[in-house]
């Protein structure tokens, strides 16, 4: 094994420049250093105006999402020692996102849109605690659990190509978790989620290319719950012109306790 | 300069200040209340939390058992008024959070599931596998969206509190994107700041837990109390420090020496058995585990790595599907990060800096002695956790004491008159010394990181799993020298936009701070309680020592250490008993 590697890494101040570049550092290459160790070795001991997120270095904060050789990956979960002994890593930052200084990108735009699905339990009326918990089977729960344990990293939109072209897209993540909440039997919500969802900017904004979820590094799957939802919200609009309405909307058994 | 005015801040987008932040806007709708966060909620160190949370869930538990444990399991450091509202609030904390989404872990009838976890008598500890805390900080997120009064300043760093006529009027914040330094003014604050494992040079702790609060409000005149109480956790992977949660050994795993030897047992915690024991072996408190390392360690009887010596965690026995359905993340974490997978293998481990039992000193409402200034979370200390905190009890008190603080501030508030134009003054002086001591200054010539180690190698030597006077005190002298090449400290980065550099050198200074506080304590506590020992001094000494260390700074940077009388109710202290039948003591020792 090389004792060095080269990481290729795009600058951007806007104070300073007008365009990113890239500059070159050679660090060394340990087997047991993520991605993410080469940068905080190059920020501590060579350039401490490299500009970067990180927080857990355990793969669940979300915070350390880059391009890495071209595809969105978490830097603290990425070992040097996967690029063999190539001569460059290069590290960019997520693809799509307006770019605030080197790797360092705007979320802002995601959390509207977070905001916008609704990601929070939806159940009007409820019980005084003292009635004790909503009660969910271990198979209720395994209906939603993979939708919520997403990080909110944001490699899928770096991975979605109709991100790329529809900055109104509210994409795979929120997505995601928007059918999270409609999937779980205490939530009375999907009615409310629908207009936002059932909407060319929403779910109809797909085209299936299934690159979010070949990049989420939690197995999300935000592919299969916008199929998924696709096919619920083509059964509500059928069946919005042959029942009453209020029934379309008829919540999920939701047992008490 | 721009300045904005609320009613509530919160200091802190973690579990604490998110719950403290819903029970400030339900109380009052009306209160305006914002959440100022360094990282984005979301990404806040609750997310790594792996175990579970503590509240007692089942007709075979009792308050008073939970109670027993904590306040045993303290060494008697805890305030057992706090600990008993502590109990009695957890489950119902939880079960809210049940309400609000959280996707905890069923029975097959559809019921909460609980599971034993070191130290407790009986299976209480709440889970959603084994991202409990991952789960519970979204769920607390997701959930604020919906609340519009909370306003967010996601992204901006707190360099100091207002303080003017002995109140807290606010704080002054840079925005991190732009750089721009304000004020945000606030009638109450509250500091949920987290821990501040990263003063360690090994811990489980984020690249955000510095320690921020504690200097904070200690600069600002609040005390901080129990700050020698520094919780090793037995079970970190090498290299990284990344967590193995201690659900691993209460579902079954075993911990074992280089001769595959169960050696616990030579250590008071029972005799080894097929499957765990409560209060026994494995599932000892994190004190006795980690103490136990370091004598298996003299002996001559760990494994030697380039990453220092470790021990062996089994799991093998388990099997691939329990290991599956309730520890995955520790199994990802395993493969990912150490390169083994514990179905078929040994996993490495060794003790890890993991929490602080000490912190701003607060009263059970979450209140300091400074008005306008409350605090929750691993940030403060009420006391529930004592010398040494069990595990799964720190999410829920984020819970129960983050609405107390969150319920109190907002009554407070109330009563309050606008701040006071004097704190103006104070916020420019703050925007001038940040310019001339980093932004301005192109003289310094100390690197961050260099510091940085320094301070973690010297805390760890002087301060770490075992403690002597002198040793301490030459930890004290050498953090000294630190602070005074602090001064001196240089910056790369001059720029405004996203200066990371800038709030590195920030958090360092507030590390350097927590650091002393923690040194000074270690020295003046001269007995062995908890997670506290002193070669020099091994035994507890309840004559003197049933007391908390309180630590304040005064305004030429010096420390003082005085004490605070513990809170019996109604367990008085007793002889800390672990093994089989130790559970029994529970049922036994309150009185009333
Ligand atoms: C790996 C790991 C596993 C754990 N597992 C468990 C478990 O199973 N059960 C259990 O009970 N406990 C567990 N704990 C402990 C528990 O997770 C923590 O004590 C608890 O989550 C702390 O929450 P908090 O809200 O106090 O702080 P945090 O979640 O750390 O949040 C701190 C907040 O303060 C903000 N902040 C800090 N400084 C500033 C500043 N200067 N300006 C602006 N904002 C600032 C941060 O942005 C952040 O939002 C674990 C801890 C670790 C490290
Ligand atoms: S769905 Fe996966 S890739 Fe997308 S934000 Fe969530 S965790 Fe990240
Ligand atoms: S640093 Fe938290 S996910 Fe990588």
């Amino acid at each position: 094994m090389a004792d060095k590697i080269v990481l290729e890494i795009a600058r951007y101040a806007p104070e300073r420049d007008d365009k990113p570049s890239f500059q070159s550092f050679e660090v060394p290459l340990r087997k047991e250093w993520v991605v993410l160790d080469a940068l905080n070795y190059i920020k501590d001991k060579v350039d401490g105006t490299l500009t970067y997120r990180w927080s857990c270095r355990m793969g669940i904060c979300g915070s350390c999402g880059m391009m890495v050789n071209g595809e969105p990956k978490l830097t603290c979960a990425t070992f040097l020692t996967s690029y063999g002994n190539n001569a460059t890593v290069r590290v960019e930052p997520l693809r799509y996102f307006p770019v605030i200084r080197d790797l360092v990108t705007a979320l802002s735009d995601f959390l509207v849109k977070l905001q916008k699905v609704k990601p929070w339990l939806i159940h009007p009326n409820q019980p005084p605690l003292s009635a004790g918990e909503f009660l969910q089977t271990p198979e209720q729960l395994d209906l939603y659990k993979q939708f919520s344990m997403c990080i909110n990293c944001t490699l899928c939109y770096a991975a979605c190509p109709v991100v790329g072209l529809d900055q109104e897209f509210v994409g795979p993540a929120a997505l995601a978790l928007a059918q999270r909440y409609n999937l779980d039997n205490r939530d009375q919500g999907s009615a409310e989620r629908l207009a936002t969802l059932a909407h060319p900017d929403g779910i109809w904004g797909c085209t299936f290319v299934g690159e979010c979820t070949r990049v989420c590094p939690k197995h999300v799957d935000p592919a299969g719950a916008i199929q998924q939802y696709k096919l619920t919200a083509a059964l509500d609009w059928v069946k919005s012109f042959i029942l009453p309405r209020g029934h379309k909307d008829a919540p999920q058994e939701t047992a008490h306790d | 300069m721009e300045i904005r005015s609320h009613d509530i801040l919160l200091v802190g987008g973690g579990g604490a200040g998110l719950r403290a932040a819903i029970a400030a806007a339900e109380v009052n709708p009306k209160l305006s209340v914002a959440v100022v966060s360094k990282v984005y909620p979301m990404r806040s160190h609750t997310v790594s939390a792996e175990g579970g949370a503590a509240g007692v869930a089942k007709p075979d538990d009792s308050l008073d058992e939970h109670a027993y444990d904590t306040i045993s399991g303290g060494d008697w450091m805890c305030d057992q008024d706090a600990v008993e509202a502590f109990v009695k609030e957890a489950p119902l904390e939880l079960l809210q959070l049940e309400r609000w989404g959280c996707p905890w872990n069923r029975e097959p009838d559809g019921h909460i599931a609980v599971r034993a976890f070191g130290g407790m008598t009986n299976k209480r500890t709440w889970f959603a596998a084994d991202k409990t805390g991952f789960h519970m900080l979204h769920t607390l997120f997701q959930t604020t969206l919906k609340y519009q009064p909370i306003t967010r300043y996601d992204e901006y760093f707190v360099t100091k509190l207002l303080v003017d006529d002995g109140r807290v009027q606010g704080v002054v914040a840079i925005e991190i994107m732009s750089g721009k330094i304000q004020a945000i003014t606030a009638k109450a604050v509250i500091l949920c700041t987290g821990g501040c494992g990263r003063v360690f040079p090994f811990t489980t702790n984020a690249n955000i837990k510095n320690g921020d609060g504690m200097a904070l409000a200690q600069r600002a005149g609040a005390p901080l109390k129990d700050m020698e109480f520094v919780q090793y956790h037995p079970t970190g992977l090498p290299f990284t420090g990344i967590l193995i949660t201690e659900a691993a050994r209460a579902e079954g795993g075993y911990m074992l020496n280089k001769d595959g030897y169960r050696y616990l047992q030579d250590y008071d915690l029972g005799k080894p058995q097929p499957t765990p024991v409560l209060r026994s072996m494995e599932l000892g408190p994190r004190d006795r585990l980690s103490q136990a390392f370091v004598k298996e360690d003299q002996k001559g009887r760990t494994i030697p790595t380039e990453y220092g010596p470790v021990v062996h965690l089994d799991l093998r026995h388990l099997g691939e599907k329990l290991i599956n359905a309730k520890l995955p993340f520790v199994r990802e974490l395993c493969v990912k990060y150490q390169n083994i997978d514990p179905v078929t293998e040994l996993i490495p481990v060794r003790p890890v800096v993991h929490y602080m039992m000490g912190g701003v000193s607060t009263d059970i409402n979450g209140a300091t002695p400074m008005a306008g200034l409350y605090a929750a979370g691993e940030v403060a200390c009420v006391s529930i956790n004592g010398a040494n905190r069990l595990g799964s009890n720190s999410l829920p008190e984020c819970l129960v004491f983050g609405a107390r603080a969150g319920h109190a501030a907002a009554e407070f508030a109330a009563s309050q008159k606008a701040p006071n134009g004097s704190v103006w003054t104070q916020a420019t002086n703050e925007v001038l010394r940040l310019e001339q001591q980093y932004l301005h200054k192109t003289s310094g010539r100390e690197r961050i990181a260099t510091l940085r180690e320094e301070m973690q190698k010297t805390i760890e030597a002087g301060a770490g799993i075992y403690r002597e006077e002198a040793s301490l005190k030459q930890a004290r002298q050498k953090i000294q020298e630190l602070q005074e090449r602090f001064e001196n400290v240089g910056l790369d980065d001059h720029g405004r936009t996203f200066n990371t550099e800038l709030i590195s050198a920030l958090e360092l200074g507030f590390m350097l701070d927590v650091a002393q506080s923690i040194i000074e304590c270690a020295l003046y506590r001269a007995e062995s309680r908890g997670a506290h020992q002193r070669t020099d001094f091994p035994k507890r000494d309840d004559q003197k020592f049933l007391a908390h260390s309180l630590v304040r700074r005064s305004s030429d940077g010096s420390l003082s250490v005085d004490y605070l009388p513990v809170k019996i109710t109604h367990w008085p202290p007793g002889e800390r008993k672990y093994g089989e039948g130790s559970h029994k003591a529970s049922k036994q020792t309150k009185v009333s």
